[in-house]
Parts: C-alpha cells; structure tokens; sequence
C-alpha cells in the first residue's frame, strides 16, 4: 500500500542555478485518479519553476475547488498556498497580489472553477490585468461529482452514458482575447514539450497569463465520443506558435524549432521565440489570433501554443499604483502616518 | 532501437543484477523476501537448491553480487546478501531442512561416476548426479569432504559443524567415500571403468618466493595455503612471536589473523600493491585490521635477513605505484629500504594449479601454462570422460564458481551419459513470470523503499576473538537487523512488464518516477535515445526497456538502470499498462530438475501437514 513516494532520486539528476534539484519542488504524492492529466500539468509545473531558477518559497499557489483545485497540493510544497472559496481564486489572489507584489502568483483552477462558478472573477481578473498566471486544468465535466458535463464542454460530446451535450461550450481563450487578456495560450497536459515552455513563458509575463490546458478526465471523460479524452485532443490539435522559451541569461543559438521564428522580448529581458503556425501568423495582433481561433475552431481543430501575447502592457500594480514594498515589510510609520501627516492631508482638502 | 523482446528470459535475468552477477545465479530477491518473512528454512532451501553451501557461502562468499547491487547506485551501499544468507542457514529449522532434501532411488542407473577432490565442485556434482540414481564415488587425500572449504578457510570464520552440515547433506546422500586417499594416477582411475570422472581438485600448489636467503631460512618460512591446511589438521599448533605475511589476497588475511590466534604477538602483513588495490575484499581488510593486524602498503619483499643461521627479519623495497591513463599500473622502487623482525614468514601471494598425477597420454590435451584443455561451457576435455571444474577447470577463483560448475559438468555428465550432446543439448533455465498485483495498491511484495542503512555485523570482542582460532569472530545479523536488511532489498526481480496495447499515453508514469527513468519519445538509435531520456542515462551497461510503437508514433523507453522497483509506475496507470511481475529465473540442473518454484509447494504442503 503506498500513498507515499521513496525518497530516492536519480543520482545524476540536474541541478539548477540555485543547486537544487527538482526533488524540492515536488509536493505531496497526488491522490487523483491515476492517469488524470492534472497531474501531468504538476509535473510540468515542477520543471517550469525549477527551470526558471525560482525559489520555491517565493510562489504562491492559488487555488478555490475541484479536482484542479486540490493540484497545488501535488506540486511545490515549500511554496505558499491558499486553496480558497468555490469560484473565488482570483479575489484572493487579487488580495494578496496587492499585500506582497514580489511572490509569483500560480493560480490553479478547473472548468468549472473558472466558467461556472467563478466566470464573474474570471472575467473581471483578466480586465484588471493582475500580474499573474491563471491555469485552467480544463477538462469539461465535474470530475469531483461524478462526471456531469461542465460550461466547457463542447455541443455534441457525449458523456459517459452516451449522452451528447446539447449547450455551446464557453470557449476560455476566445472569452479572454475579448476581454483584452494579455497573454493567451492554450495546451494539451500530454504535451510537457510544449506546456513547460509556456509556462515559463506565462510566469515571466508581466500580467495576467491565461494557460487552458486540456487535461483529460480518465475516469469520467476519456471515452469514445467525448471531444475532451486523450485520443480526441490528440487527433485534433494543432500545435500553433510553437513556443520556446529563451530566458535573458541565455543567447539565442540554438535552432531546433525548424521554420521561420518570431522573437517576442518579454518585459524583463527574457524573451520568447515561435515558430509560427504560418508565415503570417502574428501572436502580438489580437484581431488575428481571433480569426485564427476561430478559423481552427471551424476546421474542428484544437489551436494550442501561444495565441496572443501584448509584451508591454499596463498590469494592475501599475494602474493602481500599488505599494512596492510588501506590507508586510512596511514600517508601523509607514503603515500609521503620524497626527502630523493627517493635517496636512487635512490642510490640503481646506 | 528494436523493441525489447522481453520473452527472452535473459532481458529480465539482467534487471536482477545480484543474481545476473552470481555465477552461480542464485534468485537473490527470492531468498531475501522470505528472510523478510522470517521463513528461514525456504529462503534457506532456495539457496541450497541453487548455491549448495548457504551456511558457509553466507560466511566466506567473494560476493560478485554485492558490488552489482543496483542498492549500491541509488543509497550509499548495497545490501548486505552476503550477511543475510547466513542468516537464513542460522536461522533454518533443521529438521525441516533435511526433510526436504531429494530423494535417492535405491534402484540406481548403473552408471559409476569418479569424483576427484571433495571441494565445492565435486560435491554439487554430486548433489545433483544423485537424485539422477547415479553411483558416485568420491576421492580425497583428506579424512574430511570439504576441500580447501576445510583446509584453506579457518574455523573462525567458518565454524567445523557449519561446514560438516553441509558438506554432510551431500555426502549423506550416499555417496562412496574414499577419503584419506590420494589419487596418484588418473590412469589407474580409468582402469576402473568408471562411466565419467569429474576432477575437481582446486588449485593446491603455493606460490613461492624467490628471493636472496629463502633457501637459508625455510625452516621459518611457509607457504601460505599449506601452513593454512597444517594449522586446520592440527599438524601445527604455533607460529614464532613475530610474523610478517607476504601477499595481499584473503589468504593472506587469514594466515595473519590465524597467526595472532596461535602465538603470534607482532603480526603484520605487507603489500606490494596501494592498500585500496589489493586483492583481499574490503570486510576482510575491516576484520583484519580489527583485531590489531597493520597491513603495510607499497612493500616488495627483497631479502632474508639471517642471524646464527635463524630468520630474524625481512627487508622490503618501498614502491610507488601509479597508473597511465588507461589503468595500467608501474610499480617503481622508491629507494627507501624498510626492516621488519620476523621469527616467521608466510607467503600467501598465490596459489597454482598442478597436475602431476595425470598422465599426458590419456587423452586429456594440455595447453598454455600447462592446463588441461576444458570447454568453457561444458567442463568436459579433450577425453570426453573426463570433465573439469572449480579451480582445476580454469585456475583459482571462488567457492561460488566451483558450485557453478559443477552443476554445470553435472549436466554435462548426464548429458553424455544419456547420449546426447553436451553441447546442444543444455537445458535451458527455468523462468516464471506472475502478476504481484493484489489490489489498486497492494502488490504481493513489500514495494515500500525503507531508508536505512546498511546494518552492521556484530562481531565478539576482539579479545574473545583472539583466544582461539575456534571461535567464530562474526556473529552476524540478530534477526531484527537481518529484517532491515532484507527490507533494503528493491526487489529487482519484480518486473516492471509494459503493455503497449493497453497504454493511453497519459504520462502518469513518466510524471510518478521518482528517478525518472521513463520516458516517452520518438525512437532512435540507442546512443542518442540515451542522450534524449528524461533523466541522465548513465550506465550504459544497463539495458534500455523499448515498446514498439505506440499511436502517438513514439515508444517508450525505461532505462533500467535507476528503477526502484517501487512499483509507482503502476500505481499510477490507469489501464495497467504497466504491471509489477513477479520473475524468477532458476538455472536448470542435471535431469532438468524443475527448479525451485518448490518453495511454494513446500508452503502448500507443510499446510496440509497441520491440517
């Protein structure tokens, strides 16, 4: 019987910058059921986070309820968390973002999380522009009560009796290009080769990065008919601007991805490059990366990769112009200005 | 690369690494599960069925298994088998044990077969002709079977009822004796019409010395293995005060320590070679270091020194050695001269074959450094009556290898004597391959990896030790240590079998791993799938596990090397792609006995016993 991992690991695994291996930033051992892609999107978190040399107690997990939600558990236990009310992720998020803007701020929410429940979070999220990145583990039916079809679900999928799906499906990243997000893709959990570089890429974004990962349910979702199982994602993606990841340090050299390539620098320096789904397929037009999507969408193809990207873009700290320094660092005289700081408020408003 | 053909029983047999590396092949998981479930006598058996001599192998083993021990790549050290095979034989019921031997017809073959030399070859030959109804007839100069077992190893590290247990077991099977009988013609042997002759009589001839004052002082001087043999058969029963030993082999461990337990005061050993290149095995160098003994590196003997015609010391050249890139080795004389006093020199620096008692011209070829011509499959020489084995087969190894051949001149014997070819005709090992699946979690072996280290052996005090060559020095594992232990093992022999029919490609293996070592990929040639894999690949002298394609178009790819044999990687897959298997590998013994998938029998019948 084992819930529990040996703490053995391969001798020669690699270490980053920081001289540690990713063996501390796994989690506990997951209890989802075997096979469900969120816990391939763990994995691919350990390796985007350990590759982008972060500290694990420098991340925050973020999270409200559903098999999604309980992920965070899986992946990064020496990192914050806050696994909060059904729906609600992204106020809490928006609440500690605001307390201590320096932590890296993971969200992690499901279909449901995020286009049922919490849609009205979701979508005023993606307008403030919080500096943050949002995975959706999409897998379109309520895993955790038994398989009902969620708002993803796509019209026509059949669920596990057989039943198709009579409703539109929310499509996430076209409601997040409508809504002026500024970072937009969307992956496959059996493609690590793509979803670690887009993760990389999302956390080094200054903003909000939306990543919807299909994720198939292997208990209640993964059957012939169903437009969201592992065989249908596989038949019908389309890999779009394939993405690699090139952080600042690193020189562009190499030339694996074959094509043409578009660099998109990053606001920190780091930079992005794609090779494009066709020679005139921009991902910083947000016009065309609609048409494109729904161009796919029409073809009955599944686009992945980076969609849109904005480089520059105003995030919320800067709309609002937010404390730098985390309020947890501010100074009592700071935080309570003295008598004399009050009148000369008072003496201004005269 | 092509995809693992993983019916050949030989891919699985190398995941075993302990038992891929004991010449004798013996199901080490197999045993060390059951001492885990304090079943002694079968974990007992399933040495006995395989390496003969568990009590004294447990004791006095070379332990090619142990370096091999895939523990020893992922934790500090390896299991300790050795120790927990002794543990078994400690611990048997022994009643219960001799119940299980074979049976013997009484109605024999009528073939006769000559065994020479009672040593390990000649009795597993032995062991495994008599169940056959074969007569065999055994020679030894000595009054006792055992072989060098008796007379080269001390009784402080191998107790006389421990070996005479053994030993007897064989013997008891009926085999004739003809003990204190030295074979001094092979010729004469031949004349007496045996069907076939094994000659397993080691390598008894003493290295020696040459070197200014040898003649002079031979009064004082002895040849390793002989003084060994004259101190077990009581012909000798003290040394002088002070005692150097020449050689750096496990001979010349056991000469210093037997020599600081029958008189010796200062007793030193001296090595030609660095101290971490000599040939004794490390726990050996650890006793005898124990118990006072300085081993002094870099010495190469270089002369006598006599007083009033009587050795009082030796001189040694001290020498460096160093290594050129490609591990070859100089030694150099440094110019330092070193004295060590001596009233008695050993010389343990190696041991010879010799064959004076056969005659050249009786059909046995001869080749280089006059050794007798043997296949290295079938022991048999050019005279096809005639097999060899143990260190008269091919020059000084081990107990281990000698039980090594001589199942495998058993089944060349019997072979020969039923008229088929002792080539061709081998029988091939028995293999058995079962789900250990119990539930979602639950496998028929313990698939939890314990931390702990390597337990220690308890030895007596020092002291204790050294009042008489008698007394085991080792007391080895209390059975709370010896279950420890057998938890370290990572059951290797429980297989990881992948179904590629049955795989969704979901990753919830690749992602589980804890050493990573499964990866899903595009195949390739093999060195640059090794470049490719998820984790570094190492150790190239592990096997890569591939599937044939799978519908993505890629293969998956488990590099052997760093598996835990945890069995996540089932755990965690949703349609039992992967399944833990439980493999036991057994080499078949003459007469194509079944081998020991007898313990469950065993199990079954001692059931129907208490019922």
């Amino acid at each position: 019987m084992s819930f529990y991992k040996p703490s053995f690991r391969h001798p020669s695994a690699p270490s980053n910058e920081l001289g540690l291996t990713t063996k501390a930033y796994e989690g506990g051992v997951s209890t989802l059921c075997a096979g469900c892609g969120h816990d391939s999107i763990s994995a691919a978190m350990i390796q985007a986070v350990w590759g982008l040399n972060i500290e694990p107690h420098r991340v925050a997990k973020m999270s409200g309820i559903g098999c999604s939600s309980k992920s965070p558990n899986y992946f990064l236990g020496k990192a914050h968390g806050f696994n909060s009310v059904h729906g609600r992720m992204p106020s809490v998020t928006t609440g500690a973002n605001v307390a201590n803007r320096d932590l890296m701020y993971i969200g992690v929410s499901g279909d449901g999380d995020t286009a049922s429940i919490g849609m009205g979070q979701f979508t005023h999220v993606i307008r403030r522009n919080l500096n943050m990145m949002y995975v959706v583990e999409n897998n379109g039916c309520y895993g955790l009560t038994k398989g009902q079809d969620s708002a993803t679900a796509d019209e026509g999928s059949k669920n596990k009796k057989g039943r198709a799906n009579p409703f539109e499906a929310i499509d996430l990243v076209a409601l997040a290009l409508d809504l002026g997000a500024t970072f937009v893709a969307r992956s496959f959990s059996g493609d690590k080769d793509q979803l670690v570089p887009l993760m990389k890429a999302a956390m080094s974004h200054k903003g909000f990065a939306l990543i919807d990962v299909i994720s198939p349910c292997v208990t209640f979702n993964n059957h012939a008919g169903s437009t969201k199982s592992y065989d249908h994602t596989r038949e019908h993606v389309q890999a779009g601007a394939v993405l690699d990841f090139v952080p600042m340090a690193q020189e562009i050299t190499l030339d694996q991805i074959k094509g043409s390539t578009q660099k998109v620098a990053l606001h920190n320096g780091d930079s992005v490059r794609l090779s494009k789904l066709s020679d005139n397929y921009d991902p910083t037009d947000r016009h065309n990366a609609i048409r494109t999507l729904l161009d796919h969408k029409a073809q009955d193809k599944l686009m992945t990769g980076l969609i849109y990207i904005e480089p520059e873009s105003e995030n919320f700290h800067e709309m609002l112009n937010v404390s730098k320094t985390p309020l947890n660092e501010l100074k009592q005289d700071v935080l309570c200005p003295s008598g004399a700081a009050l009148k000369s408020i008072n003496e201004g408003l005269r | 690369m092509k995809a693992t053909d993983i019916s050949n029983p030989e891919y699985f047999h190398k995941v075993v690494d302990c038992q891929y590396a004991c010449p004798a092949h013996t199901p080490v998981p197999e045993y060390i599960r059951l001492i885990g479930q304090r079943r002694y006598s079968d974990a007992y058996m399933v040495n006995w069925e395989s390496n003969v001599f568990p009590g004294i192998l447990g004791r006095t083993c070379d332990r090619p298994c142990e370096p091999a021990c895939r523990r020893g790549r992922v934790d500090e050290e390896p299991v300790a088998i050795c120790r927990l095979k002794r543990v078994a034989a400690d611990n048997k019921d022994d009643a219960d044990v001799a119940a299980r031997m074979p049976l013997i017809p009484s109605q024999k073959n009528g073939k006769k077969i000559a065994l020479i030399g009672a040593g390990p070859a000649s009795l597993t030959v032995a062991r495994d002709l008599m169940p056959l109804g074969y007569e065999v007839d055994l020679y030894d100069e000595n009054a006792k079977g055992g072989g060098f077992m008796r007379s080269q190893i001390p009784s402080f590290r191998l107790p006389e009822e421990v070996l005479d247990q053994e030993v007897d077991y064989v013997l008891d099977m009926g085999v004739t004796r003809h003990f204190n009988t030295r074979v001094e013609s092979m010729r004469s042997i031949l004349d007496k019409g045996y069907d076939a002759i094994f000659v397993g009589t080691g390598a008894p001839k003493a290295k020696d010395l040459i070197i200014p004052g040898r003649d002079e002082a031979s009064d004082n001087i002895h040849l390793g293995i002989n003084w060994l043999e004259s101190v077990a058969f009581e012909h000798l029963d003290s040394i002088g005060k002070k005692v150097v030993i020449v050689g750096g082999g496990n001979t010349a461990m056991d000469c210093c320590r037997t020599a600081k337990r029958i008189g010796g005061k200062e007793v030193s050993v001296t090595v030609r070679s660095t101290f971490e290149t000599m040939k004794a095995s490390p726990w050996e160098k650890d006793d005898t270091l124990a118990e006072g003994i300085p081993i002094l590196p870099n010495h190469s003997p270089r002369e006598f020194i006599l007083e009033d015609g009587k050795l009082v010391a030796m001189t040694f050249n001290v020498v460096a050695s160093s290594y050129d890139e490609n591990g070859k080795r100089t030694i150099k004389e440094t110019g330092e001269i070193v004295t060590i006093e001596c009233t008695d020199a050993i010389m343990a620096i190696g041991q010879d074959n010799a064959f004076p008692w056969i005659e050249r011209d009786i059909g046995i070829e001869f080749g280089e450094w006059d050794m007798p011509v043997v296949d290295k499959v079938s022991f048999q020489s050019s005279n096809e009556k005639i097999f060899f084995g143990g260190d008269a087969a091919f020059g000084p190894e081990n107990v281990i290898t000698a039980v090594a051949h001589g199942h495998q001149a058993a089944i060349s014997i019997d072979l020969f004597l039923n008229g088929s070819s002792v080539k061709e005709a081998r029988p091939a090992p028995g293999t058995n391959l079962v789900s250990s699946k119990m539930g979602i979690h639950q496998w028929s072996y313990d698939s939890a990896v314990i931390d702990d280290d390597r337990q220690a052996s308890a030895h007596i005090p020092v002291e204790q030790a050294l009042s008489s060559r008698k007394i085991e020095s080792e007391i080895g594992f209390d059975l709370d240590a010896a279950f420890i232990e057998a938890e370290r093992c990572l059951n290797c022999d429980v297989q990881t079998v992948f179904f590629e029919k049955k795989c969704i490609e979901c990753d919830g293996c690749t992602d589980i791993c804890p050493t990573n070592c499964i990866t899903f990929i595009n195949n390739d040639e093999e060195g640059s799938l090794r470049d490719k894999l998820n984790a570094p690949s190492v150790n190239k002298e592990q096997d890569l596990y591939v599937s044939t394609d799978l519908p993505t178009g890629r293969v998956m790819v488990k590099d052997e090397d760093m598996c835990l044999h945890c069995g996540l990687c089932a755990e965690r897959c949703p349609t039992s792609a992967w399944d833990m298997q439980q493999f036991l590998y057994t080499v078949t013994k003459a007469g194509n006995e079944p081998a020991p998938i007898l313990v469950e029998q065993m199990g079954g019948k001692k059931q129907e016993q208490a019922a």
